[in-house]
């Protein structure tokens, strides 16, 4: 048996490293919101032929809003492997469809077999940007507070409180990897963070599951030989699960990173793998041995030593 | 003890089998068939999506009277262009949502739903004549005889007519101004008394563009001006391809679990991967049923619920292994790992289920279909892993198909 009771400290110490840095990134450089946040212009187009930055970035010089606009370029794979016309990305601030079709135009005549049908434009006002933005806390709100309301319901008050830490420390980490290594974030994320929400709560709740059982079963309550047990009775299907979830997502990532080749797909998909792995992680480090401080806050003093072997 | 073999019954399991693996070739074959499967969301099919806000004009405030009439202008608009099922819709109080799948030309479907289309005739005093409330027909015209270009000819109705004739008579051989949207679009001379109520208009366009003027004086004006908030136009191909590479990678991780069960769980992981098989058509066939609109972000949650769906089938084995550890027999130990992993389930299911709903209420486009494929995914995965998987585990241990510890995966004994 695995004490992770005794060792629940360094991760502690390790979530705290975590959540700290994320919180420095977010604080100095931020998030890299998408034009679902901020509102902007995105175009990604097919556009037949080669072509050079120089090329296309030329085509956007006459356009002073998409000055300083970053341009990505998109190779995508076909089903056998071989490499598929080359497209690129645009984004801007937010143009009206005068002004897109105008841009649109300007590409058209400068690249003649550019195909419309492989491209997409998507423009997003300033002011629904904000309105999405209120309406992703919204959610991520009133879902944590349903959960709570569920969990107190089928367990009690503090299982509730232990399995929200734990949830918010998931979003904590992943908003600041998402932070540090500047990915962009979009309202699919949004759906990315609360895919996470289920999973890691689903995760804690076998767990307390086990730990609800396993008291029911004893006379004398010693939780902390209680919630190691049940950790390690759990532990092989933690696991397991992560490793066919990951398997699925890893297929998922692959392809859409070999054949598509654009970023707004794998930036979900790693939001979601991310979240598996934070979420297994603090279903089993975090989330009982909260539970037990939250359970006898001077459980953490010197000289109350914690069992298990 | 061992089990005896029963041919029959292992007959009936087989034959399970076939039919599963059949019916999960049948229903993939289906959904992946655009027309007749399940539908796509426009960021798969391709499409213009649009968020209009209404805005108050000069005489008409926004209310949910004037959104309705909107909506129904719009509508007559895109049904003479041949959109299929298009989507028309208010959204809170003064929004309007558009979407088009299947869009010849979105460039001339965004001029169309857009433009207020408020037709004026004004004398030269500056004094409004007649309205285009008062047409009863518009269509484009060629014809060499009355104009080298194509032309828009209207037809008043008794009133217009009435107001028309007048006008003529009162500034016969002076210019009338007719204003499309406070614009100038042409400024005949009048060069006779028209009585009958038909007039053309004249101006510097192409038929095209005499047609889709036409189409806009038919329709009737916007009774509030519009504005774009949001506007995302998708190419048709570009969402098929990903969606194509999203089946693939479905299919290739669907192995892979397939592969992982079967080595870690013997005959028991075999039987959830029939399990799994049965879930993904479960899943399929459902949302081929329900009027459900099918996104990218709905399909990368249908894949992670592939890998969740497991789940349920992993507490399962694991309390069995538990319980035979503890010294049961096969068959309590079977019963009763169901019975204990029934709470863990339900209750780690009902949370994820919670936010799906909380998505479902307060979302909107991509995340709310997300949202309702994740709903279904998880509903799915808790029938088969309750119901389904405990059948097929019964019949396999009647079977004698399961016969000890090591065909659940336990490795001593």
């Amino acid at each position: 048996m695995i004490d992770f009771i005794g060792n629940r400290r360094k991760a502690y110490l390790l979530s705290i490293i975590l959540i700290f840095a994320g919180a420095i990134s977010m604080i100095t450089v931020g998030l890299n919101l998408g034009i679902d946040f901020t509102g902007g212009t995105v175009f990604q187009l097919n556009l037949g032929d080669e072509f050079s930055l120089e090329e296309a970035q030329a085509a956007i010089d006459p356009y002073e809003e998409l000055e300083g606009a970053a341009i990505q370029v998109v190779q995508g794979r076909d089903l056998a492997g071989d490499p598929t016309d080359e497209g690129l990305i645009i984004r801007g601030p937010y143009m009206d469809d005068d002004r897109r079709d105008a841009v649109m135009e300007e590409f058209q005549n400068r690249f003649p077999r550019m195909d419309m049908a492989d491209s997409r434009v998507e423009s997003v006002g300033p002011v629904i940007g904000g309105e999405l933005a209120r309406q992703a806390v919204l959610s991520l709100a009133v879902a944590i507070v349903a959960m709570i309301a569920y969990i107190t319901y089928r367990f009690e008050f503090k299982f509730a409180l232990a399995t929200i830490f734990a949830l918010l420390h998931n979003v904590l980490v992943v908003l600041g990897i998402f932070s540090f290594l500047q990915l962009e974030v979009n309202v699919p994320f949004v759906a990315a963070i609360l895919t996470v929400f289920g999973y890691s709560v689903n995760d804690t709740i076998v767990i307390m599951d086990r730990i609800r059982e396993n008291i029911q079963h004893r006379k004398k309550k010693d939780y902390v030989e209680v919630v190691n047990q049940s950790i390690n009775q759990n532990l092989v299907r933690s696991i397991n699960t992560s490793l066919t979830t990951l398997f699925v997502l890893i297929a998922l990532l692959v392809g859409f990173h070999y054949f598509i080749g654009s970023l707004d797909l794998i930036i979900f998909v790693i939001a979601l793998i991310l979240g598996v792995f934070v979420g297994t992680y603090s279903s089993i480090f975090i989330a009982s041995p909260l539970w037990l401080n939250l359970q006898d806050y001077k459980f953490n003093l010197p000289g109350r030593k914690a069992v298990g072997n | 003890m061992k089990k005896a073999f029963k041919p029959g019954l292992f007959l009936v399991l087989i034959v399970l089998c076939l039919v599963i693996i059949a019916s999960g070739y049948w229903s993939f074959h289906n959904a992946a068939d655009r027309d007749d499967g399940i539908r796509r969301g426009l960021d798969i099919a391709g499409g213009l999506y649009m968020l209009m806000e209404a805005v108050e004009t000069g005489d008409r405030e926004v209310d949910d009277d004037a959104i309705d009439r909107a909506i129904a202008i719009i509508r007559t608009r895109i049904d003479e262009l041949g959109v299929e099922e298009p989507v028309i819709a208010p959204q809170g109080d003064d929004r309007i949502r558009i979407e088009l799948p299947d869009l010849d030309d979105p460039e001339q479907a965004r001029e169309i739903i857009g433009r207020t289309a408020m037709l004026k005739f004004v004398g030269p005093d500056g004094e409004e004549i007649v309205t285009g409330a008062n047409l009863d027909r518009a269509r484009a015209e060629r014809n060499p005889e009355i104009s080298p270009r194509p032309f828009v000819s209207l037809e008043f109705d008794r009133e217009g007519r009435e107001l028309f004739a007048a006008a003529t008579e009162k500034f016969y051989g002076e210019p009338i101004s007719i204003l499309l949207d406070d614009e100038v679009i042409s400024e005949p001379v009048v060069r006779a008394i028209i009585t009958e109520g038909q007039a053309t208009i004249e101006g510097d366009f192409d038929y095209e563009e005499a047609s889709e003027l036409a189409l806009l004086l038919r329709s009737g004006s916007l009774p509030v001006e519009l504005r774009e908030l949001e506007s995302r136009l998708v190419g048709p191909t570009l969402g098929q391809r990903t969606e194509e590479i999203a089946a693939v990678a479905a299919g290739a991780g669907l192995a892979l679990v397939l592969l992982f069960m079967i080595l870690y769980y013997r005959t028991a992981g075999l039987i959830a991967g029939m399990a799994l098989v049965f879930y993904t058509s479960l899943v399929l066939f459902v949302l081929s049923q329900l009027p459900t609109t099918l996104t990218l972000p709905g399909i990368a949650g249908l894949i992670l619920s592939i890998g969740m769906a497991v789940d349920a089938n992993v507490i399962i084995f694991e309390r069995i292994k538990d319980e035979l550890r503890s010294g049961r027999t096969l068959r309590s130990a079977m019963e009763s790992g169901f019975r204990r992993a029934f709470r863990a389930i339900l209750d780690a299911n009902i949370t994820t289920l919670i936010v799906t709903i909380v998505l479902f209420i307060l979302a909107s486009g991509p995340v709310r279909g997300f949202a309702i494929t994740l709903f279904i995914g998880i509903l799915c995965s808790m029938f088969t892993a309750i119901v389904f998987t405990r059948f097929l585990m019964r019949l396999a241990f009647k079977a004698g198909a399961i016969q000890s510890g090591a065909y659940v995966g336990v490795k001593e004994s």
